[in-house]
């Protein structure tokens, strides 16, 4: 009977569960006797967490971009693929971009296999990072739950509930009563104008600390030789026909024969270097932060429809998400009528917001894609490789990002989980449309 | 915040407007001679500068006309408005858009109608 055979297992299971475990995490290594005996030396004897790296003449690989998807690559490539002389060049500071401007929410509850594939993988690679990095990332799984404001939004939910499901990930409906006995706060009332009528929560779900990610990373791969260059920016990409063989930088000219770009917001300027086209727009997409109060609110909530999202962080602050703005831009800010809306949406979910003050409000610079998934991809030029396109979505799959993307560099060739994400899916046809799950929450 | 000055109403708040995305994107006529990958430069790929942008608006809450822009992605300055089937009159719009990829595309060349070809002379004798 097809019932005795084990349960087919999707791609995602391919990966690891729970972290790679056995991988070199930073040195010295953190622990509480290394806390107990700093204590004893008034904490004077904390190393720094990485070298300031200076450009060597050249690499095996370089990594442009030194954010979260940046140095989880470069790791990966040090750790999982044994590649020595690795460089990650940043023209900011590290994990200065979009890394430390989301608002940290992690899930794997989207609708398509190829979805579920990676950010399953990404959210298992999550559940052991603490662990494999040896630096507490923060991450916290309080659950993510999104909001339905209509009857066909519930179905449409419910479709999407059904699909996860099917993958092997975990996703539950919740009516009004349940959503208001796991969030008190919330107002169910049905007269408001989007009132809460269901809901899905995905428990495994939840936030980490996005800075950590970065430094967790960072110290790693610093740890096994990486040079993270700082303030380094990247002006030209240098190729010999269709192969690359350095990129140009404001520090000078570095030799490689492999560049793998991460620069989100950017990707299309860098790709214009070598002559490359991509379907990407940068947007600006806003958040902010109140100030911090006493815990009210212990898991995430999304809603789709009122473009809306909000958690609350350690510190107690109210860290609010937005949608994306409506025109491109490069300018690391956005308009105004964006988080207008979506604190009009806040305060009529949650009345108790209507009070406090907002701390800070910012903006990033968004690579979004015509079918709402990444690019993870070789390209036309040879040893040029693009990891972008994440849009609004990319923080929760940074792990898994970084683990694919260091595989499509190692071996020239993408594994199952990156190669549905290639740039040639906008020839093809092959798009994977996750404006439903990826449209809003961040 | 953008105060963008609609050509038919005059000065309005960002607000009341929708953005179309890149402008001067004609669709192609003879799509079935394109390949795949030319016809993926008009479908999906999208020009992204940063700096001078051509793009389209529509006075989505007024009086719902269509036009065209040319705004600084970095610092939003509006260089232009000008109308729906006409390029560019500033020497920065012409530049930016005569320095756009998709003027050389084949995809572009598809949307022009072939050049007349003169008419044959009929045979009187038949």
């Amino acid at each position: 009977m097809a019932s005795d055979k084990p349960h087919q297992e999707g791609p995602h299971q391919e990966g690891p569960d729970r972290g790679l475990s056995g991988l070199p995490g930073g040195k010295p290594k953190y622990s509480a006797f290394a806390l107990a005996r700093q204590a004893m030396q008034y904490h004077q004897g904390w190393q720094r967490a990485w070298r300031d790296a200076q450009p060597q003449d050249e690499y095996d690989v370089v990594i442009i971009g030194g954010g979260g998807h940046g140095l989880a690559t470069a790791y990966y490539l040090a750790a999982v693929h044994g590649v020595s002389r690795v460089a990650v060049v940043e023209k900011g500071w590290l994990g200065g971009g979009n890394t430390g401007r989301n608002t940290t929410i992690i899930r794997s509850n989207y609708l398509w296999d190829e979805s579920a594939a990676i950010y399953e993988h990404a959210l298992k690679l999550w559940e052991g990072m603490s662990q494999d990095l040896n630096f507490n990332v923060m991450f916290s799984q309080r659950g993510v739950l999104t909001i339905a404001h209509s009857e066909h939004e519930l179905r449409e939910m419910s479709r999407r509930v059904h699909a996860i499901r099917m993958n092997g990930i975990d996703s539950e409906i919740l009516g009004p009563d349940e959503i208001k006995k796991f969030v008190p706060i919330i107002n169910t009332d049905q007269t408001i104008r989007y009132p809460v009528m269901g809901g899905f929560l995905q428990k495994r779900g939840g936030t980490a600390r996005h800075d950590a990610v970065a430094w967790g990373y960072a110290r790693a791969a610093d740890d096994l030789g990486v040079d993270i260059i700082q303030n380094c920016e990247v002006t030209g990409l240098r190729r010999n026909g269709r192969r690359i063989v350095g990129i140009e930088t404001n520090r000078g000219f570095i030799k490689t024969r492999k560049v793998g770009c991460v620069v989100a917001g950017h990707s299309s300027v860098v790709a214009a270097m070598a002559d490359i086209r991509l379907p990407v727009a940068s947007r600006p997409l806003q958040a902010l932060v109140s100030e911090p109060i006493k815990p009210i609110l212990d898991t995430v909530i999304m809603s789709n429809a009122v473009h809306m999202y909000i958690s609350q962080s350690d510190k107690g602050e109210m860290v609010l998400g937005a949608g994306v703005d409506k025109y491109n831009s490069y300018a690391q800010r956005g308009s105004f009528p964006v988080p207008e809306h979506m604190i009009s949406a806040a305060v009529e979910l949650f009345p108790v917001l209507s009070r406090l003050r907002m701390l800070r409000h910012w903006g990033g610079i968004v690579d979004t894609c015509p079918d709402a998934s990444p690019i993870i991809s070789k390209t036309d030029v040879e040893g040029l490789y693009f990891n972008c396109g994440w849009g609004t979505g990319g923080f929760k799959a940074t792990p898994g990002s970084g683990h694919v993307f260091a595989d499509l560099i190692a071996n020239d060739r993408p594994n199952s989980i990156a190669a549905p994400y290639a740039l040639d899916r906008f020839q093809t046809g092959l798009l994977i449309d996750e404006h439903g799950a990826a449209g809003v929450a961040h | 915040m953008l105060l963008i000055t609609c050509p038919y109403c005059g000065p309005r708040d960002e607000s009341e407007f929708s953005c179309g995305g890149e402008a001067h994107i004609a669709r192609p006529l003879a799509e079935n001679s394109l390949t795949d990958a030319e016809f993926a430069d008009y479908l999906f790929l999208r020009d992204n500068p940063k700096g001078l942008f051509l793009e389209r608006w529509r006075h989505a809450a007024g009086c719902r006309r269509w036009f065209n822009m040319a705004r600084d992605t970095v610092t939003h300055e509006i260089v232009e408005i000008y109308p729906m089937g006409s390029g560019p009159a500033s020497k920065a719009g012409k530049a930016a858009h005569a320095a756009s990829w998709r003027r050389d595309t084949a995809a572009e060349a598809a949307a022009k109608p072939a050049p007349r070809k003169p008419r044959a002379k009929k045979d009187k004798a038949s």
